[in-house]
């Protein structure tokens, strides 16, 4: 079985943007009068691989919670389908329309956040028993295939507490991906993988953007990902709380204005250069 | 949208299985209905996906359920006319075969059953006897200023445990007071001894109520609240840090929460004793015995023995809701369904030692005519 090379993934996912699935204007999040971000202004597009890059504590994972529907921004909009005629703003819509959104996504955690009480195949059904009219043979079905698609295939009997770490992150993806989500958000996906592991989840990102036809918004600091499966990003800044500069990363990665954009996006470069100096 | 469908034809060995419609969840078959309709003597499997239209979960997940049954049976699956992306979805879920781990088995014979319960009896006895031990010498340490304990931990276990339940205990033991009262009313008003109802009352609440209801309610609140702090500090992995960096996770976890129930048990138990007193004599008044009375038939029936006897229960029982709270949320396992097992570990617990405590302590008592 062949592995698709970096050439196949950076071509799969610069294909040209269609449509803004998703528009983020003004946006300003906070906690109380503690400020985290401000004058945030960026696009998503259909079938985007999205990356929020910035430092540690910038506020990657409240941009993300706050397009998920957890943070309400303190000033601004977050507009789904933005040019389409049933374009929402996410915080301004009734209960129904929200949850029929909600509907259409999923969100891997940090931790994977799977339910204790439940079994691996039990956490996956759940969104399928609570939104398809679908009969319990074909649930465990799909279940099977979506953890085997994470690579945890007879794993269906156990329970988080007695799986590892990373495996408890592919379980959430794989609950994530229950009801084939139009928008994927991860948080820190390959934090506490190995690469091996980390390579595997970006060639899943790939695919599952291709197949399902899906967007996918990801925390990360991953620069190897960011840069070898992302079409687009925002660099999010802690010291000036706005965002220094949004585009393709590896776009970004060469000719940014920003000097410490660029300073970030080459790290990994700068990390090999001064090992062969050593 | 067209209806999904699958239609097989065999060819001298081969089985070619044509996909036609939109395969969305909800509107397609399953994988299984597939493989069963498949004839028996078919040696190869080849899918044409020419008319296939939208497709979604359902389509790979039934192509997986098709190819597993076929690497079962020694079957030849050929996807190559799948559309790629397809292809590619399948080559990921197929890519690490499925794993078939070893769980332990589900079923056993009673008389093994019996055993690992009594085993598992026997292994948790004396868990909680090395628990204990392992508190005292940890106390003692304390007591020489060698332990590694934070005093503003104490203060804080304190605070939780003492004024914080004040409300809670209140509200029980007068409750408690005037129910023993009016139960005592009810036979003593019929050979008109209804001033006895003050004896009655001190006696049950100094020697037995206000220590064991108290120790109840403090097992209840603040035993479970050690379990669910500890147990969720097991689950976040605090407690292994603490390991790490050579703490001592009974000095600086368990001693202060120890010490703070040690030093406010007494105190609360006092307190539950004026309170029940009280309850007592507001059900007393109702039945013509004057307050005056009734402090006085108090007085003599109460001597500092029983004060001595509820308040050195109280002492103990504080050691063992301690105990229960702390070593049921140090054991608990990573997960928030174990820190719920926890808590209710050590809610029952607490309140079997207290019982099995409270009979010992009559016992003894009475043998030795405190």
């Amino acid at each position: 079985m062949t592995v698709p090379d970096d050439t196949d993934r950076i071509s799969a996912s610069a294909a040209a943007p269609a449509k803004p699935i998703m528009r983020v204007t003004d946006l300003t999040l906070g906690y109380g009068s503690r400020l985290i971000q401000q004058n945030l202004n960026f696009e998503i597009y259909k079938n985007d691989i999205f990356y929020i890059v910035g430092g540690s504590g910038c506020g990657k994972t409240t941009l993300l919670k706050s397009m998920i529907g957890l943070i309400p921004p303190a000033q601004g909009e977050i507009i789904y389908h933005p040019d389409a005629a049933e374009g929402v703003n996410f915080y301004g819509a009734s209960p129904s329309i929200q949850l029929e959104l909600r509907k259409s996504w999923g969100v891997t955690y940090q931790s994977g956040a799977l339910f204790s009480s439940m079994t691996l195949a039990e956490n996956v059904a759940l969104p399928l028993q609570l939104y398809k009219d679908l009969p319990e043979r074909q649930i465990a079905e799909i279940v099977a295939y979506k953890l085997s698609l994470v690579g945890l295939g007879g794993f269906e009997a156990f329970y988080p507490a007695e799986v590892s770490g990373g495996m408890l992150k592919r379980a959430g993806l794989a609950r994530a991906l229950a009801l084939d989500p139009q928008l994927l958000f991860f948080d820190e996906p390959s934090a506490g993988l190995d690469p091996l592991s980390s390579l595997r989840l970006d060639q899943l990102i790939v695919q599952i953007c291709q197949a399902l036809d899906s967007t996918v918004i990801i925390v990360s600091h991953e620069l190897p990902s960011i840069l070898s499966i992302g079409s687009n990003c925002v660099f999010l800044d802690a010291k000036t709380k706005t965002m220094l500069a949004t585009g393709h990363p590896q776009e970004l990665a060469k000719n940014s204005e920003n000097e410490q954009v660029v300073q970030f996006l080459n790290r990994a470069e700068q990390i090999k250069q001064s090992r062969y100096h050593d | 949208m067209t209806e999904a469908r699958f239609n097989i034809d065999l060819q001298n060995d081969q089985c070619i299985i044509r996909f036609s419609g939109d395969w969305q969840l909800g509107k397609a078959p399953d994988g299984e209905s597939l493989c069963t309709a498949l004839p028996a003597d078919c040696k190869q499997v080849t899918l044409v996906l020419e008319d296939l239209g939208l497709w979604d979960s359902s389509l790979p997940a039934v192509l997986l359920t098709l190819a597993r049954w076929c690497e079962q049976k020694g079957l030849i699956l050929d996807s190559l006319s799948a559309p790629q992306s397809l292809q590619n979805l399948l080559r990921l879920a197929t890519e690490i075969p499925s794993a078939t781990p070893s769980r332990p088995a589900a079923t056993k014979k009673l008389l093994q059953r019996f055993y690992d319960l009594a085993e598992m009896l026997g292994r948790e006895i004396s868990a909680t006897l090395i628990f204990i031990g392992d508190a005292f010498i940890a106390l003692r340490a304390w007591l020489t200023g060698k332990a590694k304990t934070r005093r503003s931990d104490i203060r804080f276990f304190i605070a939780q445990a003492g004024p914080q339940a004040l409300p809670i205990v209140t509200l029980i033991c007068v409750s408690v007071g005037m129910i023993l009262a009016y139960l005592g009313s009810v036979q003593l008003r019929q050979l008109g001894a209804q001033v006895y109802v003050a004896n009655l009352v001190a006696i049950g609440m100094v020697r037995e109520m206000a220590p064991l209801m108290t120790a109840i309610i403090i097992a209840g609140r603040t035993g479970a609240a050690y379990a669910a702090q500890l147990g969720t500090m097991r689950a976040n992995e605090e407690i292994d840090a603490l390991k790490t960096m050579g703490i001592s996770a009974m000095e600086f976890l368990v001693l202060p929460r120890l010490i703070a129930l040690i030093f406010i048990m007494p105190l609360i138990c006092i307190y539950a004793n004026v309170i029940g007193l009280a309850g007592g004599a507001i059900v007393a008044s109702g039945m013509d015995v004057s307050f005056k009375q009734y402090i006085l038939q108090t007085q003599g029936a109460v001597n500092g023995g029983d004060i001595f006897s509820g308040m050195f229960k109280s002492l103990v029982f504080a050691i063992l809701i301690a105990i229960a709270g702390c070593q049921a949320g140090l054991n608990c396992g990573r997960s928030s369904i174990a820190v719920g097992i926890a808590t209710t570990s050590a809610v029952v617990r607490a309140i079997v030692y207290l019982v099995l405590a409270d009979a010992m302590f009559n016992v003894l008592y009475d043998k030795l005519g405190i």
